[in-house]
């Protein structure tokens, strides 16, 4: 049962991915991406992740994709050249990226993870947010720092000089 | 149970599809997406790693959150970035920001 | 008589007992989940139906009039005549809309209010999916509102409802974020982010304690769903209807039902994390009691949303945005960091409460005066005469 679901889930994340890759409109692209994100979610629940899958949507859905399509909207009369969509190295690119996937998958495979599933400890949620003030404090603090740079350097970037 | 392979495989399969994404858009709100979903790629890889090696420690889903605080720092940096161009150059399209080849 | 005293959660073991009987156990799964799921898809229509006839009789009373009163004992079945006009008017899709988008936006927006009731408890055990991570569920959920908003302003292929959308992503965006922060001090508070342990550690209701989170809280939320005096998004005068102006009949209910089950979220969300949720008198005896007190408390949050959208006018955009990011997003970062340092003092828990309460209402007097001030400035510079001297004549 769980391994219907999980292929029907994955095909679904990789087809929205493929579409994202290949679709003629931006504004489509950026949909199928939100289709794609939501796919992962869904993964990471059947994982047993259910706050990195609300925070999966809620950060990458809720604001990422979001910003994407606002950015697409305000660069608005690019989207009337759409017949070139791919720079001219496509071909190459497309054969590369089938080989390294190839390449990566026969990889994976083949290695014996070391593999020892163990039950999800139900205060799993406290244990990551006592995590974050404990062992994790520093990674913690430099992404908070890293967020209130990105935040700070968007505005100047994205400001409007009179 | 799903085997671990499986998610690795789904895992490299969206990462060579952002990877070519990157490489062959020629806008640069695409390149931006398949960015993100080479990020995606890598934190389902982690998390996958995490639910079948080490679920009863909660690095794995540490490690995950900060790549997705990182994400959406790139997100807001980088759409910032293409907006400035937008403004200056009126085309977000890579192959035609050519100012520095001559 | 015990039957009685927790009938709701009786009847769904009496009824789960009794398929049980003839059915294997992954379908007597399957078909509760199927009628949770159906109640859930009704609940956001029902809301329509009743909250409509409510807004319309309340607004009228307040501009004195009557309000609908032809159909029904005070107009009371208005709401199905309205539904059955939309439902016959013509399916109008505009030249060069994005069609397949466009048809998908208010599917879209329906199933995002109708997925938020999949958490709200509405009694003692009552809850479709009380999630440990529930809080958090809704907050996410309201995401996909933003991206059916934006869905419908950009494949409608129209200015104005481009332009809705645009103001759409900035305000629900900034609005999120002191509605989450605001959350953020109910969960720190109880140390859980599942709604039942909300409602269960509220002995005292968290309005009590923490005033000014549950006026930041209602705030957002009053512009998270897009109601007067925050309806930038859709307001008639400036964009026409912003994001849905070319929807019509069945698609436009669509939009509607959406509002109307939002609105029936956003204030159930209030009363789950700041008036107690189904607790009141004599409730811990009769469980059963719980869901009418919800409901009443439902009532009377909607009823002072709509009381605001009946007073006051509505913002500009600049004013709304720097409401969200120079008022409330400060008034919650210090109110947060304020709880979390009295809930570090060694001290008994009524003494933390009364300490969170100090701090929450110097928190109010202080933003209040500021604001008076910067009012009056704004005043003496524009040169207004305050209304009292202006004479009667």
């Amino acid at each position: 049962m769980q391994q219907v679901i999980f292929i029907m889930l994955s095909l679904l994340t990789l087809g929205a991915a493929l579409m994202v890759v290949t679709s003629r409109s931006l504004f489509r692209s950026a949909l199928w991406l939100i289709l794609s994100f939501a796919g992962i979610a869904a993964l990471y629940i059947l994982l047993e992740a259910e706050f990195l899958a609300v925070v999966q949507v809620l950060v990458y859905i809720g604001a990422i994709a979001t910003l994407i399509i606002f950015a697409i909207m305000l660069s608005r009369n690019v989207m009337a050249s759409d017949e070139a969509r791919f720079n001219n190295q496509w071909r190459l690119v497309v054969g590369f990226g089938a080989l390294l996937f190839v390449a990566l998958a026969a990889i994976v495979t083949q290695i014996p993870w070391p593999v020892n599933v163990q039950a999800v400890p139900p205060d799993a949620i406290q244990q990551l947010g006592a995590g974050f003030v404990g062992p994790y404090v520093i990674p913690f603090e430099v992404a908070s720092i890293l967020l209130v740079a990105a935040l700070i350097g968007a505005i100047i970037v994205a400001r409007e000089r009179e | 149970m799903v085997p671990l392979t499986w998610y690795l495989v789904v895992a490299t399969g969206l990462f060579c599809i952002g990877l070519v994404g990157a490489l062959i858009r020629r806008n640069a709100v695409g390149i931006l997406m398949g960015i993100e979903l080479m990020l995606n790629a890598v934190n389902l890889n982690l998390l996958a790693f995490w639910r079948y090696i080490s679920a009863a420690k909660m690095d794995g889903q540490a490690f995950a959150i900060i790549v997705i605080t990182v994400a959406a720092a790139e997100a807001a940096v980088g759409l910032a970035l293409i907006l400035a161009v937008y403004r200056q150059r009126h085309t977000i399209n890579v192959p035609e920001l050519d100012l520095m080849s001559g | 008589m015990d039957y009685f005293r927790d009938f709701f959660v009786n009847i769904a073991r009496s009824w789960t007992g009794w398929i049980d009987g003839f059915l294997p156990g992954w379908a007597v799964n399957t078909l509760n989940f199927l009628i949770m799921a159906v109640i859930l898809v009704m609940m956001p229509v029902l809301a329509t139906l009743s909250f409509t006839w409510m807004e319309r009789k309340t607004i009228a009373r307040i501009q004195n009039r009557l309000g609908p009163n032809r159909l029904g004992p005070f107009g009371v079945f208005q709401g199905f005549a309205d539904a059955v006009k939309m439902l016959v008017k013509e399916d109008v899709v505009p030249d060069g809309a994005d069609k397949p988008v466009f048809n998908l936006a208010p599917i879209l927006i329906a199933a995002g209010a109708a997925l938020l009731w999949a958490v709200i408890p509405f009694g003692r055990g009552m809850a479709a999916a009380d999630l440990n991570i529930g809080v958090l569920y809704v907050v996410a959920i309201g995401s996909i509102t933003t991206v059916s908003v934006l869905m419908a302003g950009w494949s409608s292929n129209n200015k104005y409802a481009l332009l809705g959308a645009f103001r759409a992503v900035a305000q629900l965006l900034s609005y999120e974020v002191p509605m989450i922060l605001s959350i953020a001090a109910v969960t720190l508070l109880v140390g859980s982010m599942r709604m039942g342990d909300v409602v269960e550690a509220q002995v005292l209701p968290f309005i009590v304690i923490m005033p000014a989170t549950f006026l930041v809280y209602l705030l957002s939320g009053i512009a998270e769903t897009g109601r007067t005096p925050f309806d930038l998004l859709e307001a008639e005068s400036e964009i026409v209807a912003g994001y849905f102006v070319e929807y019509s009949g069945l698609k436009f209910g669509w939009f509607y039902i959406a509002e109307y089950g939002n609105l029936f979220a956003i204030a159930a969300i209030t009363t789950t994390l700041f008036l107690g949720g189904w607790r009141g008198p004599g409730g811990s005896a009769v469980p059963a009691l719980g869901p009418f007190y919800f409901i009443a408390k439902i009532v009377a949050v909607i009823f002072v949303l709509m009381w605001i959208r009946g007073t006051w006018p509505r913002f500009r955009i600049d004013q709304m945005l720097d409401l969200a990011w120079k008022v409330l997003v400060p008034v919650s970062l210090v109110n947060l960091l304020w709880i979390a340092i009295a809930m570090k003092l060694p001290v008994p828990a009524p003494v933390q409460w009364a300490l969170i309460l100090a701090g929450s209402l110097g928190v109010l007097l202080v933003t209040l005066g500021a604001l008076g001030r910067a009012a009056k400035r704004h005043a003496r510079q524009q040169g207004w005469v305050p209304l009292e001297s202006q004479g009667n004549t």
